[in-house]
């Protein structure tokens, strides 16, 4: 995957999660993850049905307190953070400038009501951007890169498609540049022909823009397409981690084997 | 007849302290929406009780009252407030707007520079300005808390990305103070200027919403605008029929049932006195007025 | 020359989890080097483990003990126990492999599966699609293929586009599973062509090749993997 930073960039990891776990009462959704996550990195957390992988996507971007552990974050100013000691105030900056988040349902991440150009330049309305023009040049620009007709670009999201609204989002979310982006079995729902053309965009927009990301999804080819590194889970924990061809070709865990022997031949 | 003994204003005393905390918040914090506690009021929502209330409590006995509604001081809707505080204050009334210490005002603000010791108290109907786009109130106020206004430069963007220019025409929403949002009230945008920098002290309030705000005197209100889109105030294009000002908001007057009409200052005070001064349009009447009114 | 790989000791075990937790040993005590301009041969029957040897240096599979020394950028790297991002740094700057079979992303131009290590590289777009199109046009492969996803080409031009792919950047260290496998005699003498000028430019190349011919063509040593092969 491209990699445009600089060495010292690369050698400072981007995300630390610590001990992560997350109880409800006696229900443990998740326990004991802990990873390293670099500039540019896309790791993906596969797990099927109650793995608890979802639960970990939002404890990883501050939308839920953790039982216990941390997340340590680095800032663009360099330093290492823990996302609890952040106010509410830089929590919600971080969530709209320095992080993506894509929804599965593509309703929950965009404003249904508003047109797509609105949609795409409110990130950058809510930095302060105040010139019109220079907005909707913006948001022209990154409709054309998530392949969608910019003669929409006045047109509400529910008259799109579902790929449609899944490529809007995307482009929502990437509009400030982000350095972190979280998705959640972002091709979920979409016809198969479509989950391919939105994967093909992910990968080319991921190694353009040097993103690294955290994707959650059950699908071991999606996993294979877009990640360097894949995590294993099943109920709560962490079965296995490595780069996803090492898990994905050199299957240790029994579970690990299971999946990966489950997967329909081409 | 026994008639009910009204405390002084209608509102008693502790309700008035209640609300004069408010007010004092409000004013310390400007353009921030207090919540207060809206008293039953002897008519309905949609009247006007928020600025009633709010009259009622910073009246005084020497204070004189003018209330507007529309720029006319004589619809209903003024005549009836004013005689509601004629009975229940005994306070001086007034139409005129130089005179008046306390001014309410059903959306408008009056076209004479206000000045120094007096009060403007506007009737709001939707203190929110974000309310269309965002109906939860929790995410409001968190918005208007971290001052995350993005939203509002949204429907700005939708205005002219629909009709090629921002079409709010009232309610313009404003910054105040560099910091908090607000709503002007259903005025006109062609008022906004006036409220920046004030000499007067401006205090907005929803009876059924149950909010109050204030802008201090001498505060800054700035229209919302792109920097390629800036503000700019309704321009009409005929000066007014009966005094010949062309600044001031005009009012359409349909005059008969062929099409006709004429174009008037909605400030009837305002009106009055420019006449009073010898000032002509192109359709006065005789030196004795009173033009009909809509 | 200096050396480039420095094997230890390595072993490899496939446990079979969904088969009652069968062992198949594949490896074990593999040591060898290899040193900058160098090519060895891995030679052995099919099924003695060659190709897993080779992947064990790619990273691609996990070794259970020894040692896979790798030099990375000047300083050397137990590949063993080193992080994943580290692998992918290896993989991105110092080691090439080429595998047996093509595997592309499904969907991208043949072009861009060459071009793909060089951009990754931080080389512009259309600069590493011109060093594809010249490499690409001494494997033979029409230029109206270019445009082409590679899945529905023959073993021989998938094949070609694979060696491209491989070759097309400086990476130090290049691992060759059956780089001529499917290819007519005309285009082995043009990968034979291909090795031998890695070779002179100081490249590590540990190869497995069936042909006779070929391979003493290429192999200046023949490391014989039956000595590793492990006990059933």
């Amino acid at each position: 995957m491209a990699e445009m930073k600089s060495v010292a960039d690369n050698d400072r990891p981007l995300l630390i999660a610590e001990d992560l776990a997350k109880n409800y009462g006696r229900l443990t959704a998740c326990c004991d993850v802990s990873f390293t996550l670099y500039p540019g990195e896309v790791l993906a957390v596969v797990g099927e049905s109650g793995s608890g992988k979802s639960t970990l996507l939002q404890l990883l971007s501050a939308q839920l307190v953790p039982t216990s552990g941390r997340v340590n974050y680095r800032m663009r100013d360099g330093v290492l953070r823990d996302l609890a000691s952040l106010g509410e105030a830089e929590q919600r900056f971080l969530f709209r400038t320095d992080w993506g988040y894509v929804h599965q349902d593509p309703a929950q991440g965009l404003r249904m009501a508003v047109s797509a150009g609105a949609n795409v330049g409110e990130r950058l309305m809510a930095v302060g951007w105040n010139h019109y023009g220079r907005i909707r040049h913006t948001a022209t620009s990154w409709l054309e890169r998530v392949e969608i007709d910019t003669a929409r670009i006045d047109d509400t999201p529910r008259t799109y498609s579902g790929g449609m609204r899944q490529r809007l989002q995307i482009a929502r979310n990437l509009v400030t540049e982000p350095r972190l982006v979280f998705m959640d079995e972002p091709t979920g729902g979409l016809d198969v022909s479509v989950q391919a053309r939105l994967l093909d965009l992910v990968r080319t927009l991921v190694a353009e823009l040097g993103l690294a990301a955290i994707v959650v999804t059950h699908d071991l080819a999606v996993a294979r397409l877009l990640s360097h590194r894949v995590m294993v889970m099943k109920a709560g924990r962490v079965i296995e981690t490595g780069l996803t061809d090492q898990v994905l070709d050199d299957p240790r865990e029994p579970y690990t084997q299971l999946l990966v022997s489950s997967i329909l031949p081409p | 007849m026994n008639t009910p003994a009204y405390n002084f204003a209608y509102l008693d005393e502790q309700t008035k302290r209640m609300i004069r905390r408010a007010i004092l918040k409000a004013i310390a914090i400007p353009g921030y929406q207090v919540p207060f506690a809206s008293r039953e009021m002897p008519m309905p929502y949609g009247w006007g009780t928020g600025g009633v209330q709010v009259t009622a409590t910073i009246l005084g006995p020497n204070d004189v009252l003018n209330v507007i509604a529309q720029g006319s001081d004589d619809t209903t809707n003024a005549i009836s407030i004013r005689k509601f505080f004629a009975k229940t204050a005994g306070v001086e009334t007034t139409t005129s707007t130089a005179e008046a210490t306390v001014i309410q005002t059903r959306h408008r603000i009056p076209e004479l520079p206000l000045h120094a010791g007096q009060v403007l108290v506007y009737q709001v109907p939707i203190p929110e300005p974000l309310r269309f786009l965002e109906p939860r109130e929790i995410e409001t106020r968190r918005m208007h808390a971290l001052a995350e206004y993005g939203l509002m430069h949204v429907k700005l963007y939708e205005d002219i990305a629909r009709f090629g220019h921002i079409s709010t025409s009232y309610a313009y929403p404003v910054k105040v103070n560099a910091r908090y949002v607000m709503d002007p009230s259903p005025t006109p945008k062609f008022d906004n200027p006036k409220m920046d920098n004030c000499a007067a002290l401006q205090l907005f309030g929803a009876g059924r919403e149950k909010r109050i705000y204030a802008v201090p005197p001498y505060t800054s209100v700035v229209s919302l605008d792109f920097e390629d889109h800036p503000f700019s105030p309704y321009r009409f294009e005929a000066p007014c029929a009966l005094c010949g000002a062309e600044d001031t908001y005009l009012d359409e007057i349909v005059t008969d049932d062929r099409g006709g009409r004429m174009f008037v200052c909605s400030d009837t005070d305002y009106c009055e006195g420019r006449q009073a001064e010898g000032h002509r349009g192109s359709q006065s009447a005789a030196p004795q007025k009173e033009a009909p009114r809509g | 020359m200096p050396a480039m790989i420095e094997i230890t000791n390595a072993e490899k075990t496939f446990t079979m989890h969904l088969q009652g937790g069968v062992k198949l040993p594949v490896v074990r005590d593999v040591s060898f080097d290899v040193s900058a301009g160098e090519c060895v041969a891995l030679a052995g029957p099919s099924g003695a483990g060659k190709s897993s040897i080779l992947k064990m240096i790619f990273g691609n599979y996990r070794c259970d003990d020894g040692r896979i020394g790798i030099r990375h950028e000047g300083k050397w790297l137990d590949l063993v126990k080193a992080e994943p991002c580290r692998i992918l740094g290896v993989r991105r700057s110092t080691i090439g492999y080429v595998s047996q079979f093509l595997r592309a992303v499904p969907r991208v131009a043949t072009i861009d599966v060459v071009a793909e290590p060089l951009i990754a590289t931080g080389l512009a777009r259309e600069t590493a699609r011109g060093k594809a199109a010249q490499l690409l046009q001494r494997l033979n492969i029409s230029e109206r293929l270019w445009r082409l996803p590679p899945s529905t080409f023959s073993g021989g031009e998938q094949q070609r586009v694979n060696i491209a792919r491989g070759f097309i950047s400086d990476h130090p260290i290049l691992l060759l599973d059956e780089p001529t496998a499917s290819l007519d005699a005309a285009n082995r003498k043009i990968v034979v062509d291909l090795i031998a000028e890695k070779k002179r430019a100081g490249v590590a190349i540990v190869a497995i090749v069936h042909d006779d011919e070929v391979r003493r063509a290429i192999a200046d040593r023949i490391v014989d993997v039956t000595s590793f092969a492990a006990a059933a």
